[in-house]
This record gives structure tokens, C-alpha cells and sequence, in this order.
């Protein structure tokens, strides 16, 4: 096709030899940028005379953090005090994904309702939520409802169990006895054998067609043996209840307002999102399977468990961990009301006293990132494993 | 005979129960025991909120008035929002100088009108004078120079603040956006590489600790001496931080792309610039312009986030008049007045685009 006589010209505008010019040009300037970026760092940092390294991770931190999960003392490390942020992140994104799941797929399915008032309700629910910043929100929630809240001795209470205050939310915490493991053996005991029956019944099905009521079997199995369990050893189960004593209260597990606030406001935002994904999944659905597994004989039951979910789940689901991620983000929101998660305690207080911003907002940032890569690697899995099966 | 028979029988009407107001509301809220149940769930929820939202915020409302003591307990003290309007909508920006500001509102106002009114010529120059020239104009009109008076970036604040960053955040990021899904589309291993790194790095941190880097980092890439606006520096982590979702909006919009496209582009003998500018980035664009509005919804949104680098946005000035002395105690005015405002853009945008589906759809 081409000339043998390759002049000049013909090579400067064939297509491969422009394509790695180019390629070649773009390299080199990323590079110079990187390299005047890195030049310039060092400068400046030795003009400043800002350490470098990661050496102040072991430490003393000389700070003290008003929520931790683990053991923590202003005489701990940075690294701790990056830990206990971490930690504290990974608890209001665990917290607010499971209520937003709740709460985003009920909304999400009263969209859909029939009853005209509650579909009314859900669609009024989302477009009110997403359409106002969720700073804003946290701030309502945290400074005009929680902050305004009655002092303990006038707390909200609900049960003589559940205390709401200004100070925080107060639960009964569970203390189970010595002979409390025996119910959680029991526990397992019952998974197991559910899901031993939950095989068999699938093979008696593909054998012989009968079917099995699993779900209703594996319930009444999951209460009878926790419940015998627990006569069986005497009820080992007791709560530490809080109690009023003074001017706050003792017992019990107390949650900050700042925690209840950011959970309460995160789930609330990211369900009207989840609600939409839901929606959309469920529609997604063509009206011809739900009439095709109608004329197969199915009861609605089973149209909605065998036919509609499954599909709608293929949908549902990437976008679904989406907003989980999108949850796991927003909670660095949690800097604005000083809820000590990893953005506060360490891109903030850390990064004041050591000034080495470079590695901490790398630490920081390299957290999310390794969040949002994982995430984005189990999606292609599941992608992949959930493809339809074509022809 | 067949008329006589016709006369005897008479039209039987649908009965009473199963059409008109009874009808619906049977059919819609009272068809089976639960549905009904349901019903009156939903009316009790719509008694316990509305009724007292709406004597708190309009009937017990006080509305005239300059002084915190002329408000009634019970209902919303809104003398505190007219009060504070000005720090509300202008930050700390002089007063004799807000014509300036008001005067850019206006030409924008002006055009948006004009460009969203159906059936008008043109609209590309006036879409262009917007995208290009008007953000040069504002630079000059808002910070000063050419013979007006300078007005340093700290001054800037409320929700003039928040719409320069949403609006800087929009304008810029689009072009970025767009270079950025096609060199993670290109065909050059280096050029995606580089571009799917960018994108995937922005996308996956969240835009505070963008924020937390352009204020604390950019200062240290610089050359020693050079030092520019906390403004600046928030801009530009909005800009890139929104040019990376962009990104993804766009090179969803090439996937869609059939791939005829680009093969008769090429066939016609257009250069790789030419084929992407003429024939493959108006149709992908024009696919995607619903899911580009939602990203500028999310930037405007995230806008409000400026408040923890000490930029006093709309949402920041709100917070910092909820602290002045003389007026204590009315964070929630603030709050429900900010949400409204933010309601109106948010959701005005969100139904703009779902028109704009409809009229796009022009394909099929």
C-alpha cells in the first residue's frame, strides 16, 4: 500500500511514528511539571524549615481526641491518633450505610406504591433531600436540633432505656454472662442447619419439583434455638442501662451528637439517592417478566422473589455501592461539627502541630483512594459474574 | 326493530363508587384494608409537619421590624434574615461598590433569558459573549482594575461568593472534563494512562481533603515568593476535582458513541481533532447534557464545603451571622432560609434538564 520510497514527509505523517511523537511530547511535559513541582516543594520546605518523612508517625501526639474506639492517651503516636480517626470513619460510614440501605430502599419502593398519598410523600422525601447541600443538612441537624436538645436532667427518654440529650444519645449496652457463648453456638448451630436444608430443598426440587418452605423453617429454627439457649442457661443476657447520676449520665453506651448527628444526616441524604437507585432498578424491570412469570403460574410472592429482584438487583447494585462510597466520602463532612474521624484529627489537628502536609494529606487521601479502588475492583467482579448470559 | 330494542335497554351508568372523586380516591388510596392503613399513615405524617411548619414559619412569623425584640417566640424571626440580607448575599464586599456585582447579574440574567427563550438568533454568540467574554468582564468588574476600585478576595462572600465558585467550577471544568475522557478514550498507551491516573486520583477522595491540599500544598509547589489567593487555590481544587467527574460523564457519552460514527467520519478523510470536534463530541455531548447538569447540581452543592479553608460562601456567612451577639439563637431561620435558597437552584436545574431530555430526544 505504501510507497517503498519512504520520503521525509511520509514518515513525519504516518499515523504510528505521529501517534508516539505525541505520546513522547505529553510524557515529558508531565514529567517537567512533576519535577518543577518537586523542586519547588523542596525548596520551600527547606526555606521553611519543614521536616520530611514519615518519622513523626511514632511521635507523641500531645493531643487528645473526644471519641476513640481504641485505647488512646495524648501520649500515644500520630499513628494512633490516625488509627482512631480511621476507626471512627470506618463507624459512621458502617453506621450510615446500613440506615440509608433501610431507609433508601423503603422510600425507593413507596415511590412505586399504588396508594397515590405515599408516592406522593417519597417523591416530595427525595427531591426535598438531594437538592439541599448536605453540610447544610449537618449543620440543622447538629447545631438547631441536637445542640438544642434539653440537658440531661429534662433528656428525651423513651422506654426509661433510651436518653436524648444535649450531650448525646444513650443506649442500653448488652453484657452477656459466662454462659453467654452457649447462645451464640446456638446461633451458628441454626445458620448451619438452615442452610443445610435450604440445599436439600433445592435438590428435592430439581429431583421431584416439590417445593420447601425454607425462609419460614430457617425462622422458626433461628428464634427456637436462641430462645431455648437462653432458658436453658438461665437468661445470661443483661443490660447496663444509663442512668441519671449528677449532672450526666453513667452506663450504658453513650453516642456523641456530633456521631448522631453526622449518621442521622448522611443516611437521611444518601437514602433519598439509594431511594432513586431503587426506583430506577425496580423499572427497570420490563412489565413483560412480570406477565410471562404470571401465565408460568407463580404467586405474586414468588414473581417478586424469583423474577423481579434478581433482575432489578443487576441494576441496583452498581450504583448502589456507588453512593456507599459517595457515603464514605461525605462523612469527611464530619470536619464542619468537629466529629473527630480522619479528616479532623489527622489532616487537621495532626497536620497543625507537625506541619508536614504533604505526607498526612497523602495518608489521608491514599485512605479514600484505596477505599474507592477496592470498591470499584469487587464492582467489575461482581459485574462480571452478575452478566446476563447471551446467546 | 333494532331501534325499538335499543330504546328498552337503557344505558346502565358506571356505578357511583368507581368513578369521579369517589372513584379515585377509592381506586388510589383506599383500594384493599393495608392500602388504607397506609393512607391515613401518610395523612398523619402531612398533620404532624405541616400544619406547625407553616404557623411557625408564616402565621406566628414575625416579618417588620430591625431588632431582635420585636420578633414573637413562637414563629420564625425572619427581621433577622432581612436584617443581615446584604451580608447574606454579598459577604463582606463595600457597599458602594455592589453595583458592580448587581450590574453583572443583570447582563447574566439578560442572556439566560434570552438563550433560554425558544426561537431566537443568535444564540451561539450569546451562549459564546457568556462562556468567554463574561468571565473576563467579571474578573475585571468583581476584583477591580481598569480605573475601578480593587476589592481583595477576603471581602467576597455569601451567596455572590458560592455562585463565583460554582460558576469558575462549571465554566472551566467542562473543557477539562471533556480533554480528559478523550485522552483516557485514546488510542496513545501513555496520553489514557496519564488521564485515567488524573481522573481516577480526583475521583476517588473527597473534595475536603482537596481543599485541605489546595490550601495547605499549593503553597509549597510554588516558586518561592509566589503566593496567590485562598480564593485562587480553591478554585482550582473545585475545578479539577469537578473536571474529573465530568470526565466520566463525558466518556460515557463516547461509549455511546456507535462506532459507524467514527468510522464515517474517518471514511470522509477528518483528522482525529476534526472527526472528535464535528462529528463524535456534538452528538455525545448533546447525550449526555441531563447527566453534565447533575454534576453541576453536585458542584454547587459541594460549593458550600469552601466554609473549612475560612472562605465565608453563602452557607459560611450564615453560620458566622447565627454567632453575632445581637442575634443569638436564630439558626434555624438561617438554616430553613439557606435550604430554600439552595432548594430553588438545585431543584430549578434538575427539572431544566429533565425538559431538556425531552427535547433533545430528537433520535428516535
Amino acid at each position: 500500500m505504501q510507497d517503498k520510497n519512504l520520503g521525509l514527509s511520509s514518515i513525519l505523517f504516518n499515523r504510528s511514528v505521529q501517534g508516539i511523537f505525541y505520546q513522547i511530547v505529553t510524557l515529558a511535559l508531565v514529567i517537567l511539571a512533576v519535577l518543577y513541582i518537586v523542586d519547588n516543594t523542596a525548596s520551600n520546605m527547606v526555606a521553611r524549615g519543614l521536616a520530611s518523612g514519615f518519622h513523626f508517625l511514632g511521635v507523641e501526639s500531645q493531643f487528645d481526641i473526644g471519641m476513640t474506639l481504641i485505647d488512646y492517651s495524648p501520649t500515644s503516636t500520630y499513628f494512633d491518633s490516625f488509627i482512631v480517626g480511621l476507626l471512627n470513619t470506618l463507624l459512621v460510614a458502617g453506621l450510615g450505610i446500613s440506615i440509608a440501605t433501610i431507609v433508601g430502599f423503603a422510600v425507593g419502593i413507596a415511590r412505586l406504591s399504588s396508594n397515590w398519598l405515599i408516592a406522593r410523600l417519597a417523591e416530595s422525601y427525595i427531591e426535598i433531600l438531594r437538592n439541599i447541600p448536605l453540610l447544610l443538612q449537618i449543620f440543622f441537624w447538629y447545631f438547631a436540633v441536637l445542640r438544642a436538645l434539653p440537658k440531661p436532667k429534662q433528656s428525651l427518654e423513651f422506654a426509661d432505656s433510651f436518653f436524648l440529650n444535649n450531650r448525646g444519645l444513650f443506649i442500653p449496652d448488652p453484657v452477656f454472662g459466662e454462659s453467654g457463648t452457649l447462645i451464640l453456638y446456638s446461633f451458628i448451630a441454626a445458620i448451619l442447619i438452615s442452610i443445610g436444608i435450604a440445599v436439600w430443598s433445592k435438590q428435592r426440587q430439581n429431583k421431584t419439583g416439590q417445593t420447601f418452605p425454607v425462609f419460614y423453617s430457617s425462622i422458626g429454627l433461628l428464634i427456637s434455638f436462641v430462645f431455648l439457649s437462653m432458658l436453658a442457661t438461665g437468661f445470661p443476657v443483661t443490660f447496663d442501662y444509663p442512668e441519671l447520676k449528677g449532672f450526666n449520665f453513667k452506663g450504658g453506651i453513650k453516642l456523641i451528637p456530633e456521631l448522631v448527628a453526622l449518621t442521622f444526616a448522611l443516611s437521611m441524604y444518601t437514602a433519598s439517592f439509594i431511594a432513586e437507585v431503587v426506583r430506577a432498578g425496580i423499572q427497570a424491570v420490563s412489565l413483560g417478566q412480570t406477565e410471562a412469570a404470571r401465565s408460568l403460574g407463580l404467586n405474586p410472592n414468588q414473581i417478586l422473589r424469583l423474577v423481579i429482584i434478581p433482575q432489578a438487583l443487576r441494576v441496583i447494585v452498581p450504583p448502589l455501592t456507588n453512593q456507599y462510597l459517595n457515603l464514605t466520602k461525605n462523612s469527611s463532612l464530619a470536619a464542619a461539627i468537629a466529629y473527630p474521624d480522619l479528616v479532623l484529627v489527622f489532616a487537621g489537628t495532626a497536620l497543625m502541630q507537625t506541619g508536614q502536609a504533604i505526607e498526612i494529606i497523602g495518608m489521608v487521601m491514599g485512605v479514600y483512594l484505596f477505599l474507592s479502588l477496592m470498591t470499584s475492583i469487587i464492582m467489575n467482579l461482581f459485574n462480571r459474574f452478575m452478566r446476563v448470559a447471551e446467546r | 326493530m333494532n331501534t325499538e330494542i335499543k330504546d328498552k335497554i337503557e344505558v346502565t351508568k358506571p356505578p357511583i363508587a368507581s368513578i369521579g372523586v369517589i372513584g379515585w380516591l377509592r381506586k388510589n388510596l383506599f383500594s384493599s384494608w393495608s392500602n388504607t392503613i397506609l393512607t391515613l399513615l401518610g395523612i398523619y405524617i402531612l398533620y404532624s409537619i405541616i400544619p406547625s411548619f407553616i404557623s411557625w414559619a408564616f402565621i406566628d412569623a414575625s416579618f417588620v421590624g430591625s431588632t431582635k425584640q420585636e420578633c414573637s417566640k413562637e414563629g420564625a424571626c425572619w427581621i433577622f434574615i432581612k436584617e443581615n440580607l446584604k451580608l447574606i448575599f454579598y459577604g463582606l464586599y463595600p457597599s458602594e461598590e455592589l453595583w458592580r456585582i448587581n450590574s453583572m447579574y443583570f447582563i447574566l440574567l439578560v442572556c439566560g433569558i434570552y438563550i433560554l427563550t425558544p426561537n431566537l438568533k443568535y444564540k451561539g454568540w450569546v451562549g459564546s459573549f457568556l462562556l468567554i467574554l463574561f468571565p473576563i468582564l467579571s474578573v475585571v468588574m468583581f476584583s477591580g482594575g481598569f480605573g475601578l476600585e480593587t476589592v481583595e478576595t477576603r471581602l467576597w462572600g455569601g451567596l455572590f461568593l458560592t455562585l463565583v465558585i460554582a460558576g469558575v467550577g462549571i465554566v472551566l471544568s467542562l473543557p477539562i472534563g471533556v480533554m480528559l475522557a478523550l485522552g483516557r478514550r485514546s488510542k496513545l498507551p501513555v496520553v489514557s494512562l496519564l488521564s485515567t491516573i488524573f481522573i481516577e486520583i480526583w475521583r476517588g477522595v473527597p473534595l475536603i481533603t482537596v481543599l485541605f491540599m489546595a490550601s495547605n500544598m499549593f503553597p509549597l509547589f510554588m516558586p518561592e515568593g509566589v503566593n496567590f489567593d485562598k480564593l485562587i487555590r480553591a478554585l482550582i481544587g473545585v475545578m479539577f476535582f469537578s473536571a474529573a467527574y465530568l470526565a466520566e460523564v463525558v466518556r460515557g457519552g463516547l461509549q455511546a458513541m456507535p462506532k459507524g460514527q467514527y468510522e464515517a467520519a474517518q471514511a470522509m478523510g477528518l483528522s482525529y481533532w476534526r472527526m472528535m470536534a464535528l462529528v463524535i463530541l456534538p452528538q455525545s455531548l448533546k447525550m449526555v447534557i441531563p447527566a453534565i447538569i447533575g454534576s453541576f447540581i453536585a458542584i454547587f452543592k459541594d460549593t458550600t464545603l469552601v466554609l473549612v479553608i475560612g472562605l465565608f460562601d453563602f452557607l459560611g456567612i450564615i453560620q458566622f451571622v447565627g454567632t453575632n451577639p445581637d442575634w443569638l439563637g436564630f439558626s434555624h431561620e438561617g438554616y430553613v432560609f439557606a435550604a430554600a435558597i439552595f432548594w430553588i437552584f438545585c431543584f430549578g436545574m434538575s427539572r431544566y434538564s429533565q425538559n431538556l431530555e425531552k427535547k433533545l430526544d430528537t433520535g428516535r
